[in-house]
């Protein structure tokens, strides 16, 4: 351990630092009390609880060397003060009784993790796909129903109810809070790969108006990736999951410069994370030695074409393209056939790409328009173009893209 | 360990082999729901089985008023009623899932798995 104060203890944080903080270990913080009290509940209260208290305290103090631990005991402590408290209430008499049981916990299985296992609960088969989607946004990233409803396009007491419908659900089916025994795991996994990509998405494109990249999001992605690959050694679509999440984080920083999105093309390559690219190029090498391809080792092998190149003249596109044809059997969406043709714009031209991405039915989806003002700008096309960038810009929740997307309408004549 | 009521559902309209198309099926069906039910007996998850008689044979009573009321026919008018069911006692849900998962394959039938709130 250090001794001393760090220079970060001596300055004293205000409230968005401390809200910071608590989000980064929110996950931590709420998955720990569920294994302790049983209840997703009686966890989020006493962990708001403990926001409170870090907010009076630590921009008096400065922030605790363990600010994770320090907001876990305390959340801890506040839980069995209300347990106490409502102690005359039958289940929650029982809830608090389990605070003084010591007996270690059940074995989970190989990897001892409580956000390994509330992820598994949240990603619980009986649950709505949405459901599981939502309910792991908001119980280990920490987003807020708000942020969660925004990025679903849902009014907020809709995606409110439905949060408390799927916890409901867990506390009255008796959803068990573990990892799920061997044989029950690949099956459940395509479920929870599918969650980490989607949290991970949102960390890389906030939707929010707030900041446009949350590193905090991406880092729990990763972090719950490595675990389940700890778990799951030999399952080539977690390894690819993991290469996927580790080659788009070592762009993080190159993303966004002056508040706008850098696209891949113009991103300086000197500030991609070299450590990082080498793991992910390592995982699908991997990848590509077993022969059992899937989504995301796909993915993850676009990926490292991309980033493979020492320049964007560089890539080598008609790998690209190739890679997803193979995407499209595994995933034949729209969506997949959109990025298909910003590749096919490289290699056949915008003329060719074009006609690809007029016949997609994605007019609600942003890229969508981004990629046809794109593409109308590359034949010339100013007038259209410029209606298409209106359009994405419209249609774009994210500060840095929107940026972005206004930059290059600006230089249309 | 916690209860579950795993119920059948099949068509409402019966024909003289049951839900299935052929004597052969039925026959076969309730054997392997034999076997089933003997599985869980000896598993400790057993609490109670039964099939039922066809929809058209139940009676709705309102014993709300002053007299009871009775009305026959079932409470639904549906195409899909329950057939049967098994109360089990398991220690979660998934538990409660994989039995159901093997009592559908038995039955040759759609099981919705519902938890108890509270058993008398």
């Amino acid at each position: 351990m250090e001794s001393g104060l760090t220079p970060s203890q001596l300055e004293l944080p205000g409230a968005a630092a401390v809200e910071r903080v608590f989000r980064e270990e929110y996950g931590r913080v709420v998955a720990s009390l569920v294994r302790r009290f049983g209840d997703i509940d009686v966890a989020e209260e006493a962990a708001g609880e403990a926001l409170v208290a870090a907010l009076e305290k630590w921009p008096v103090t400065g922030v605790p060397p363990n600010p994770g631990g320090w907001l876990t005991t305390t959340a801890g402590n506040r839980a069995i003060d209300r347990l106490r408290r409502e102690g005359q209430r039958d289940a929650k008499h029982q809830a608090a009784l389990m605070v003084y049981d010591d007996t270690p916990h059940e074995p989970t299985g190989p990897v001892e993790d409580d956000r390994l296992r509330l992820l598994f609960t949240c990603c619980h088969p009986a649950l709505a796909v949405e459901a599981r989607i939502a309910l792991t946004l908001r119980l280990l990233g920490g987003l807020t129903v708000a942020e969660i409803a925004e990025a679903f396009l849902v009014p907020e007491t809709t995606m409110g109810q439905r949060i408390a419908r799927a916890k409901k659900k867990i506390a009255a089916a008796h959803v068990p809070y573990r990892v799920p025994e061997a044989a029950d795991l690949p099956e459940r996994l395509g479920g929870v790969l599918t969650v980490l990509f989607l949290i991970a998405n949102e960390g890389y494109l906030a939707s929010g108006e707030g900041s446009p990249v949350r590193a905090e999001l991406t880092d729990e992605a990763i972090r719950l990736a490595r675990q389940l690959r700890r778990l799951l050694p030999q399952e080539p679509e977690v390894a690819g999951l993991l290469a996927l999440l580790l080659l788009l984080e070592a762009r993080r920083e190159a993303r966004v410069r002056d508040g706008q999105l850098v696209p891949l093309g113009e991103q300086d390559r000197a500030g991609w994370d070299r450590t990082l690219l080498a793991e992910g190029h390592a995982l699908v090498r991997e990848c590509l030695a077993t022969g059992r391809p899937g989504r995301f080792q796909v993915l993850a092998a676009v990926n490292a074409v991309h980033t493979d190149a020492p320049s964007a003249q560089d890539t080598d596109w008609s790998q690209v393209v190739a890679l997803y044809d193979l995407l499209v059997r595994f995933d034949p969406s729209p969506v997949v056939a959109l990025n298909r043709a910003v590749a096919v714009a490289e290699l056949d031209g915008p003329e060719v790409a074009l006609a690809l991405v007029e016949r997609l039915p994605l007019e609600g989806y942003h890229p969508w328009h981004a990629t046809r003002a794109e593409l109308l700008r590359r034949l010339g096309r100013s007038a259209e173009a410029k209606q298409a960038y209106d359009a994405a810009i419209a249609a774009s929740a994210n500060s840095a893209e929107r940026a972005y997307l206004s930059r290059r309408r600006g230089e249309l004549v | 360990m916690a209860h579950y009521l795993l119920s059948v559902h099949g068509p409402a309209e019966r024909t003289e082999f049951g839900d299935y198309g052929s004597r052969e099926a039925m026959e076969e069906a309730f054997a392997a729901t034999g076997a089933f039910n003997e599985e869980l007996k000896s598993s400790g998850y057993w609490v109670f089985a039964g099939g039922l008689e066809p929809a058209a044979t139940a009676t709705v009573v309102d014993g709300r008023g002053d007299a009871p009321v009775m009305t026959d026919g079932p409470y639904l008018e549906t195409k899909e009623v329950i057939g049967g069911f098994w109360v089990v006692d398991v220690p979660d849900l998934d538990v409660a899932l994989a039995l159901a998962a093997a009592g559908s394959k038995a039955c040759r039938g759609k099981v919705e798995v519902r938890p108890f709130d509270g058993l008398a």
